[in-house]
C-alpha cells in the first residue's frame, strides 16, 4: 500500500461521502454545547453541536466544509461519540491526538481499540500539514463538551 | 532559449516523496534561488559584513557598496530613472503598508503641508479591485477604517477579468488612491495598466501597483507604466526571503511621511520634533536586511542576463501548455480564461477548481507524485468567493520550469477525480 493509499483508506473515502452526523440537530436543552472551528490556512470550517444528559453525549451533529480528511474525521467522530459517556469521550479524544502525533504508526495498545474506525487516520500522521485537517472536528468536540458542561453547571 | 539554467538551481536536483524527482510548480508562492544568489548572500556574510551607511572602516565601505549596488541593480530591472526610487522593505507587504501607513500619518497631520496630498478622510475614497491579494487589500481597507475614507472596488466578471468600464464611475473626484494588481496570483491575468493610470490622473488620484507577480516574469518599466508607487518582493524573483522593495516617484517619496520611526532616517532630532531625510533613507529605519538585499540585487542581474523578454516568452509557452492542458480535463475548471496563445496576457500559472475534490486532497495526490503546488485560497479569499471556488489548486512556473513538468502536472491532475471515486 502506497503512502497515499494508506492515508486515504477506503473507510475514510466512504465516510467523506456518507458523513454521519452531518446536519446540525436542533436541541432544546440547557446542556447543549456548540463550537465553531476554522482552519485559516485553507478556510475549512466546522460547527459541531453536542447534547449532554448527565455524563452521556446524547447527540453529536455537525455542519461544515473541507477536505476529505476533515469531513471523514467529523463523520467517524460522530459515529464513535454519539451515546458515549464523558470519560470515554475524553479518552478517545486523547487517543486521537496521540495517534496524530505518532508519525504514521498505530499506538499499539488498547487505545487503538478505543479509536476503532478512527485508526484509519493513522497515515495522516506522516503528513504534518494534514494533521490539522483530521483534528478540526476533535478540537470542536472538546470545546463543545466544555461549553455544554458549563451550561449544565450554570443551570 | 532558457536552456541549461536548471543546473543553476541546486534544489531542483533533489528528490522528494518516494524518491521522486522534485517538480516544483509553486513559484508564484516563492521561487527557488540560483547558486549565484545563494553564493552572493554567503559571500557577503563571510567576507564583507558590516553596518551599512555608518562607520568609516573598509568593511563598512564594502558593505555599503554592496547594499547600494544591489539597489542600483533592482532599480535597473524595473526601469527606475534614479536609484532613490527604490526603498528596501522587509517584503512586498511591508511596502504596501509603508505607503498606506504613511498616508494615515499624513492624515493625522504628520509631514505638515508638504504631505497634504497624502491626506485622506471622510468623503474621500480609495479604490482597489476584486482581484487583490490580501496584501494589497487589507492595508487600504484598514487605512479607510482609520481615517473614515470609503473603500471601493472594481469588480470582476465570471472569468475574473476586471470590469474596466467601472473605472470611470468608481474613480471620481473623491478618489485619493487607486491600488491594483499588475498580474493576478489566481487567474494569472496581466492587467492593462494604462486605463487605470489615465483615469486616476484625470481625477488627481495616486496609483499603487502590486507588481509581485509581474516583476519576476516579464519586462516591467514603472516610469513607463505611469504609476506612482509599486511593490515587489525578492523571494518571488529568484532572490532571498526577508527583502522586498517599494518603487516610487522621488517627489512623492520625499514628501510621504515615514511610518516606522528610528535611526538612520533623520536630519535633525530635538526632544520636541524630527525632520526626515530624503527618500529612501527616511523609510529605512533601523538595521536593514543587507545580505538579503545583496541577494535580491544579484537575482535582478541574473534575470536581466537571461533577458526579461526571453523569460516572458518562456513562460507564455509553458503557461499555454498548462492552461490549455487543464482546460481540456473533465470536471476541472480553470479559474480565469485560457488566454490568447500568442499574447502575453496571462502568466505561466493555472489555478484550478476540481469538482468534488477539495484542494488539499488534490495537492496530496500531486505531492505523492513529487509535484509541489499551492492549495487553498492563495491569500485571496474575495476572488475565490467571487469565482465560486472555496479554494483552488495552483501550479505556477518560473524560468526553470520545463514543458515536461507541466505536462506531468496535467497528467497527474487527471488522475485525481478517479482516485476519489468521482466519475469523469
Amino acid at each position: 500500500m502506497s503512502d497515499l493509499e494508506q492515508m486515504y483508506q477506503q473507510v475514510i473515502l466512504d465516510h467523506a461521502r456518507t458523513r454521519h452526523g452531518s446536519g446540525l440537530v436542533t436541541l432544546d436543552t440547557p446542556s447543549m454545547g456548540e463550537s465553531h472551528q476554522v482552519n485559516p490556512t485553507c478556510g475549512d470550517e466546522i460547527t459541531l453541536r453536542v447534547g449532554l444528559d448527565g455524563d452521556k453525549l446524547t447527540s453529536v451533529s455537525w455542519e461544515g466544509q473541507g477536505c476529505s480528511i476533515s469531513q471523514a474525521s467529523a463523520s467517524i467522530l460522530a459515529e464513535l461519540m454519539d451515546g458515549a459517556d464523558l470519560r470515554r469521550a475524553d479518552e478517545t479524544m486523547d487517543a486521537f491526538m496521540a495517534l496524530m502525533h505518532h508519525r504514521g504508526e498505530l499506538l499499539g495498545d488498547e487505545r487503538d481499540d478505543l479509536l476503532d474506525d478512527a485508526t484509519a487516520f493513522v497515515g495522516v500522521g506522516k503528513y504534518p500539514a494534514r494533521i490539522k485537517c483530521a483534528l478540526l472536528s476533535w478540537v470542536a468536540l472538546r470545546d463543545a463538551i466544555a461549553r455544554a458542561t458549563v451550561g449544565t453547571e450554570g443551570s | 532559449m532558457l536552456t541549461d539554467i536548471r543546473a543553476d538551481f541546486p534544489i531542483l536536483t533533489r528528490t522528494v516523496r518516494n524518491g521522486k524527482p522534485l517538480v516544483y510548480l509553486d513559484s508564484a508562492a516563492t521561487s527557488q534561488r540560483p547558486t549565484q544568489v545563494l553564493d552572493a548572500v554567503a559571500d557577503f556574510e563571510r567576507l564583507h559584513n558590516a553596518a551599512v551607511q555608518r562607520g568609516a572602516h573598509l568593511l563598512a565601505e564594502e558593505a555599503t557598496e554592496a547594499f547600494e549596488g544591489a539597489r542600483a541593480s533592482v532599480a535597473r530591472l524595473v526601469g527606475a530613472t534614479d536609484d532613490r526610487e527604490i526603498v528596501w522593505t522587509g517584503n512586498a507587504t511591508a511596502a504596501v503598508n509603508l505607503v498606506a501607513n504613511g498616508m494615515a500619518n499624513a492624515s493625522a497631520g504628520i509631514g505638515g503641508s508638504d504631505s497634504e496630498r497624502f491626506r485622506v478622510g471622510p468623503g474621500d475614497s480609495i479604490v482597489v479591485t476584486e482581484t487583490e491579494h490580501h496584501a494589497n487589500l487589507i492595508p487600504w481597507q484598514q487605512l479607510c477604517a482609520r481615517t473614515g475614507a470609503t473603500l471601493k472596488w472594481i469588480e470582476v466578471d465570471d472569468l475574473g477579468q476586471m470590469r474596466l468600464e467601472q473605472l470611470d464611475t468608481l474613480i471620481d473626484d473623491t478618489t485619493k488612491m487607486v491600488a491594483f494588481t499588475h498580474a493576478s496570483n489566481v487567474t494569472g491575468l496581466v492587467t492593462d495598466v494604462a486605463p487605470f493610470v489615465e483615469r486616476a490622473r484625470e481625477v488627481g488620484a495616486l496609483t499603487f501597483l502590486d507588481a509581485c507577480q509581474s516583476v519576476p516574469h516579464m519586462p516591467v518599466d514603472f516610469p513607463a507604466l505611469g504609476v506612482d508607487f509599486a511593490a515587489f518582493s525578492g523571494h518571488k524573483m529568484l532572490g532571498p526571503t526577508g527583502v522586498g522593495a517599494l518603487w516610487g516617484r522621488v517627489p512623492l517619496l520625499d514628501t510621504l511621511p515615514p511610518s516606522i520611526f528610528g535611526g538612520g532616517t533623520v536630519k535633525v532630532v530635538t526632544l520636541e520634533e524630527t525632520t526626515w531625510m530624503e527618500a529612501p533613507s527616511r523609510f529605512e529605519a533601523g538595521s536593514q536586511p543587507v545580505a538579503q538585499a545583496v541577494g535580491m540585487g544579484v537575482a535582478a542581474e541574473y534575470l536581466m542576463a537571461l533577458g526579461m523578454d526571453n523569460v516572458a516568452e518562456h513562460e507564455r509557452r509553458i503557461g499555454q501548455i498548462l492552461r490549455q492542458g487543464v482546460s481540456d480535463l473533465p470536471g476541472i475548471r480553470l479559474l480565469g480564461p485560457v488566454g490568447d496563445p500568442n499574447a502575453r496576457d496571462v502568466l505561466g500559472l493555472a489555478a484550478v477548481f476540481v469538482d468534488g475534490v477539495h484542494s488539499h486532497d488534490v495537492g496530496q495526490v500531486l505531492d505523492d507524485a513529487g509535484i509541489a503546488v499551492r492549495v487553498g485560497h492563495h491569500c485571496n479569499q474575495p476572488l475565490h468567493r467571487r469565482l465560486g471556488a472555496q479554494s483552488s489548486t495552483r501550479a505556477s512556473a518560473h524560468v526553470y520550469t520545463t514543458e515536461d513538468e507541466v505536462r506531468l502536472f496535467v497528467e497527474t491532475l487527471a488522475t485525481v477525480r478517479p482516485f476519489f471515486g468521482k466519475s469523469s
